[in-house]
C-alpha cells in the first residue's frame, strides 16, 4: 500500500510539473521543468521496481538531454513567440484523443496484477531460465545482451546513426570565421 | 564558469568519481543495476561535466574529435564482431555459448564483451553530440 | 481497487496529451521538440507501471524473493531512453541549421520567408 502512495503522489507531481511546461513561455524555464520532469520520472522508476531504467532516465534525461537543449537554447535564442491564433483546435484535438485513450485503457488489466497477460508470456521463461542458461543474476543484462542480442544490436545501430546525423549536421570541427560579411544571419 | 574557483575544484573532485562509478556500473552490470547503456551515458556525464566547467576547448584537448570519430564505430565493430566469431566458431551469430568450452562461460564472455561495445558507442555518441553543439558557438 | 488500478495509465493520458498539445499548439521548433519528450516519457512510465507486479521485486535474481517484476519492459525502454536522447540531439541539430539558414525558430516565420521566396 505504502507503494501505491508514493506512486500516486509522484504521479501527481509530474502533471503539475507537466502543466508548467506548458504554460511557460521562457524556454530556458521550460527546459529546468522538464529536467525535473525527467528526475520524478527517474524516481517512479525506482519506485515501480526498474532501477536499471532509472539509473538510465537519471543520467539521461537530467543530464545529457537537458545539457543538450540548453546549448540549443545558447544557440537560438531563449524567448518563444506567443502565438497569434487562439489554441481551441488544438486543445479539442487533445482532449477528444484523451478521451477516446481513457475509453481504451477501461479493458486493461489493474496496475500490478500478477495475471495480467504482460505477464504470462515470455517474462516467466526468462525469470526461470536465465540463471541456468546464462549464469547472470541481473535478468534485465541477460534479456538485453543475450536473449535479445539482436535488438540491442539494432538500438545500437540507431544511437550509431543519430550521431553520424549530428556530425553531418553539424560537424566537430571549429568553423573558421573568415570574415563579418560572410556569416550567417 | 572557467573563473569559479569553487565550481573547478569541486568538478575536479566529482568527475574521477562519475567516470569510476561508470566503470563500475559497467563491468559490475552482470550481478547488481547496470550496464552499457547506462555506464555509457554516465561516463559521458562525466566528460559532458569537464566540457561546461572548463570550456569546450578543454574538452577537445582531452578527447580529441578525430580520435572521438573512430571510437564511435569501435563500440559497433566490436558488437557485430562478437557475433561474426561466434558465427566462425561453428554457431549462430550471436549465440555466445560457443565463445568457450561451456555454456555459462561463453554466455559470460559474450555478453562482456556486447555491453562493453555497446558502453563505448553510446559514451562516444554522447560526447561527439554535447562537442557538436557547444562547440557550435566558440569563438 | 476497481478504478484505482486504472491510476497510473489516466495519468500517463494526461502527460501524453499534455506532451502532444504542446507539440500542436506551440510555433517554437525548440519547445515541440520538448513536448515530444514529454510525451515520450509519458510512453516509458506507461510500459513500466504495465511491467509491475504487485509485491514483486526488482529483476535482480536472489535469496528469499520469489515474485519478480517482469523485466522485459525495463530492457526496452532502457534501450529507448537512449536511443530517444540520441534522435532528440538530432531533432535540436535540424533546428540550430534552420536557425541558421532563416534566422529564427518560429514556424510562422519559417513560413513566411518561404512563401515570400
Amino acid at each position: 500500500m505504502l507503494i501505491e502512495s508514493i506512486n500516486i503522489v509522484l504521479l501527481g507531481m509530474l502533471v503539475v510539473t507537466a502543466i508548467a511546461a506548458i504554460r511557460l513561455h521562457d524556454l530556458f524555464a521550460v527546459t529546468m521543468m522538464f529536467g525535473i520532469y525527467s528526475l520524478l520520472a527517474a524516481v517512479v522508476f525506482v519506485v515501480l521496481d526498474a532501477v536499471d531504467v532509472a539509473f538510465t532516465e537519471a543520467a539521461v534525461g537530467v543530464g545529457i538531454s537537458t545539457v543538450l537543449m540548453l546549448a540549443t537554447i545558447g544557440l537560438v535564442g531563449r524567448r518563444e513567440q506567443r502565438p497569434a491564433h487562439r489554441p481551441l483546435l488544438p486543445l479539442l484535438v487533445v482532449v477528444v484523443t484523451g478521451v477516446a485513450l481513457v475509453y481504451g485503457t477501461l479493458d486493461m488489466p489493474f496496475f500490478g496484477d500478477p495475471g495480467a497477460p504482460v505477464h504470462q508470456h515470455v517474462a516467466p521463461y526468462y525469470i526461470g531460465q536465465s540463471p541456468e542458461q546464462t549464469g547472470i543474476p541481473n535478468v534485465v543484462t541477460s534479456i538485453l545482451a543475450s536473449y535479445r542480442g539482436y535488438d540491442t544490436l539494432g538500438e545500437l545501430a540507431v544511437i550509431f546513426t543519430a550521431g553520424v546525423g549530428v556530425l553531418a549536421l553539424l560537424g566537430l570541427r571549429r568553423r573558421k570565421r573568415p570574415g563579418k560579411e560572410n556569416r550567417v544571419s | 564558469m572557467r573563473d569559479n574557483p569553487v565550481l573547478r575544484v569541486v568538478a575536479k573532485i566529482i568527475i574521477p568519481m562519475i567516470l569510476l562509478f561508470a566503470l563500475y556500473v559497467q563491468f559490475h552490470g552482470d550481478f547488481g543495476p547496470g550496464g552499457g547503456f547506462q555506464a555509457g551515458v554516465i561516463f559521458a556525464a562525466g566528460f559532458i561535466l569537464y566540457g561546461l566547467v572548463f570550456g569546450t576547448e578543454a574538452l577537445r584537448s582531452a578527447v580529441p574529435p578525430g580520435l572521438l570519430r573512430w571510437v564511435i564505430s569501435l563500440g559497433l565493430i566490436l558488437y557485430t564482431g562478437v557475433g561474426i566469431a561466434t558465427m566462425l566458431m561453428g554457431s549462430d551469430y550471436l549465440a555466445y555459448g560457443a565463445l568457450a568450452h561451456d555454456l555459462i562461460h561463453g554466455q559470460h564472455l559474450g555478453i562482456f564483451l556486447v555491453e562493453l561495445g555497446v558502453g563505448v558507442t553510446v559514451s562516444a555518441v554522447m560526447v561527439t553530440i554535447f562537442l557538436a553543439f557547444a562547440g557550435r558557438n566558440d569563438p | 481497487m476497481s478504478v484505482a488500478g486504472l491510476y497510473n495509465y489516466w495519468i500517463v493520458i494526461l502527460l501524453m496529451m499534455t506532451g502532444f498539445y504542446v507539440v500542436i499548439s506551440s510555433g517554437n521548433l525548440v519547445k515541440k521538440i520538448i513536448g515530444l519528450n514529454l510525451f515520450q516519457a509519458s510512453v516509458f512510465i506507461l510500459y513500466i507501471s504495465m511491467g509491475k507486479v504487485a509485491d514483486g521485486g526488482a529483476p535482480i535474481l536472489r535469496e528469499g524473493i520469489t515474485h519478480y517484476s517482469n523485466p522485459l519492459p525495463h530492457v526496452l525502454i532502457l534501450t529507448a531512453i537512449v536511443v530517444g536522447v540520441a534522435t532528440t540531439a538530432l531533432g535540436l541539430a535540424l533546428v540550430v541549421r534552420i536557425r541558421e539558414a532563416y534566422g529564427s525558430v518560429e514556424e510562422d516565420d519559417i513560413h513566411r520567408q518561404d512563401e515570400s521566396l
